[in-house]
């Protein structure tokens, strides 16, 4: 059978949620292999025994950690050549899916972003145009590389041998000009990193200030919940860029995604109208958001969301 | 400083967008065309560096004829000229042939920064800057929420998923932007005129030396299969807060196993 290359998302030996989710697809097609670049692969091989990596490729030099993207696509077109894979899986998150565009380049393949399913014969389902459209997509020349959208699929576990295969590869200097001197790390608390939580919470312009916002996390605490916010919100400052839900920003696709105080613009739902379950809180009863909802609460949120959090403690308590 | 700011005209967000039942590539008669709005970051961009550090500013821009409106939108901005890559050859091209085709264009042009928007708002792939700078060989400077220029070295922060990365290189290089960088300027009545008058190269394929096997739906490496219409969702409970709307919330949250 032949492999499915799947690159690891991993901080360090912590291996991240979407990897277990690539496997899992990965196995429906072939053999999962798992592709380490950088430090840390001893730490986190268990992690990807446990969902049926065959082996694991490591490649563990430091430019895989302090140069952008580049090298991690040169490792990946030096196994392709080497392995002959069926596909190359990677995260569709803004890195994954530029590693996935200069690997194309460079194996004379194509490649397919954000896709939420993969069928038989290496088919992509994408969600277009704001999640309007529902498109089927396939690469027809080489490996296909298919990014896939965080949450869009389960982690099953399939116990795995997890071989670790040492695999060297020199980058080449073209590959060594963007470098990071820096990485850091905006405080997000000990809530769940946003693309992969099960639960997203997001307030909009309806939350009014950044002074009102502590609402929102309040209410995402109470479930462990990510906190996103709508591009009203963000471009009015009110609360950080890189936690923005929708088009130019992150798309999100979790079990259940409370939207407080969002209208619900074609921009907005752009990035989360996958999500499986959908709670609306809006005191606006036309705001096209409840087109979308399973549940809806027409009121003013200053009112809802406390009593909600309280009721959330009150039954998690109990 | 020759900086290339590459815009990309795209169905406005704000109306119905689809593909075509034939070929399933955009359908671009559907929907009023606009300019991609994070390509006027890019713009905005592009000639605040060329204010602070002298030099010019070219647009760029590959696609159909109408696609002129967009550019003139763009010089009505400030930029100096404008090079357009037309031809009904470039048309069904992916990722990986746009960023071929354009890089051939860049190529040519000479640069020392090129700026492109983070995504477009119709396809969202998020990939040309890494694709162009995997082309030209070039820095990849892509997702910046911020800019600084010294002599030949650039500096960004790059927006990641936990926060951002300082990252620096030497021009020239593929820079791409996302919608914090700036605040783009409006065109002024007299930009507006002034834009009329400014020089559009217009190039088709032969022009540019872009090969007609390697661009286009035929020979493109990713095709679509089918697409549909995606079905409502089923319409849902809406109750209105009576005092209780946060309760109701919560028993809605447990019914569902959420809590």
């Amino acid at each position: 059978m032949a492999e499915i290359l799947v690159l690891v998302e991993h901080t360090g030996e912590d291996v991240k949620k979407v990897t277990g989710e690539l496997l899992t697809l990965a196995r429906k097609f072939g053999e999962p292999a798992a592709v380490w670049a950088g430090p840390g692969s001893a730490g986190g091989q268990a992690r990807l025994a446990e969902f049926g990596a065959v082996k694991v490729y490591v490649a563990d030099g430091p430019e895989f950690d302090d140069y952008v993207v580049a090298p991690k696509a040169e490792l990946l077109a030096a196994l392709v050549a080497a392995a002959s894979p069926a596909a190359v899986l990677v995260p569709s998150t803004a890195e994954g899916r530029e590693i996935g565009g200069r690997l194309a380049i460079k194996t004379g393949s194509g490649v397919l972003t954000d896709a939420v399913a993969v069928e038989e014969g290496l088919l992509a389902e994408q969600s277009n145009f704001g999640g309007a459209i529902i498109v089927k997509s396939r690469v027809r020349t080489g490996a296909p590389i298919i990014a896939i959208r965080p949450n869009s699929g389960p982690a099953e576990p399939a116990p795995g041998a997890a071989e670790i295969v040492p695999f060297s590869v020199e980058i080449s200097d073209a590959a060594k000009t963007a470098h990071i001197t820096e990485r850091v790390v905006a405080e997000r608390g000990e809530r769940p990193e946003l693309t992969e939580a099960s639960i997203v919470v997001s307030g909009g312009r309806g939350v009014g200030s950044g002074e009102n916002f502590p609402l929102i996390e309040k209410l995402a605490d109470s479930l462990g919940a990510a906190v996103g916010a709508s591009r009203a919100a963000t471009d009015a400052g009110w609360y950080p860029h890189q936690f923005q839900v929708g088009q130019t920003g992150k798309t999100v696709s979790p079990q259940l995604y409370l939207a407080v105080g969002i209208s619900g613009a074609i921009q907005h739902r752009a990035g989360m109208q996958t999500a499986k379950t959908i709670m609306v809180i809006n005191k606006d009863a036309e705001a096209p958001i409840f087109e979308l909802a399973d549940f809806g609460v027409v009121g003013d949120l200053f009112n809802v969301v406390p009593q909600l959090t309280e009721e959330i403690q009150k039954r998690s308590d109990g | 400083m020759n900086i290339v700011v590459l815009v990309k005209q795209v169905p406005d967000t704000w109306s119905e967008r689809t593909l075509k039942p034939g070929d399933s590539t955009l359908d671009r008669q559907s929907a009023d065309a606009v300019i991609n709005e994070l390509d006027e970051y890019a713009i905005e961009e592009g000639l605040r560096l060329a204010e602070a550090h002298g030099g010019e500013v070219t647009i760029f821009s590959m696609g159909p004829a109408r696609a002129t409106e967009s550019i003139r939108k763009a010089l009505s901005m400030g930029a100096d000229k404008a090079i357009h890559l037309v031809d009904d050859g470039l048309a069904g091209s992916d990722a990986v042939q746009t960023s071929a085709a354009m890089a051939k264009v860049l190529s040519r042009t000479g640069f020392d920064l090129v700026i492109l928007g983070s995504e477009s708002t119709d396809a969202r792939m998020g990939v040309l800057a890494a694709m162009l700078a995997e082309q030209l060989g070039l820095p990849q400077l892509s997702f910046a929420s911020k800019v600084e220029i010294d002599g030949t070295s650039v500096h960004i922060n790059r927006l990641t998923e936990y926060g951002y990365d300082k990252v620096e290189a030497t021009l020239p290089a593929v820079l791409s932007v996302v919608e914090k960088i700036n605040e783009p300027r409006y065109p002024s009545f007299k930009g507006i005129m002034a834009a009329k008058k400014k020089p559009v190269e217009t190039l088709s394929m032969a022009d540019a030396g872009i090969d007609p096997a390697q661009v286009g739906l035929a020979t493109a490496a990713t095709e679509v299969a089918s697409f549909a219409k995606r079905p409502p969702r089923q319409a849902g409970t809406i109750v209105p807060d009576e005092g209780d709307g946060g309760t109701k919330a919560a028993e809605y949250l447990a019914a569902q196993k959420f809590i």
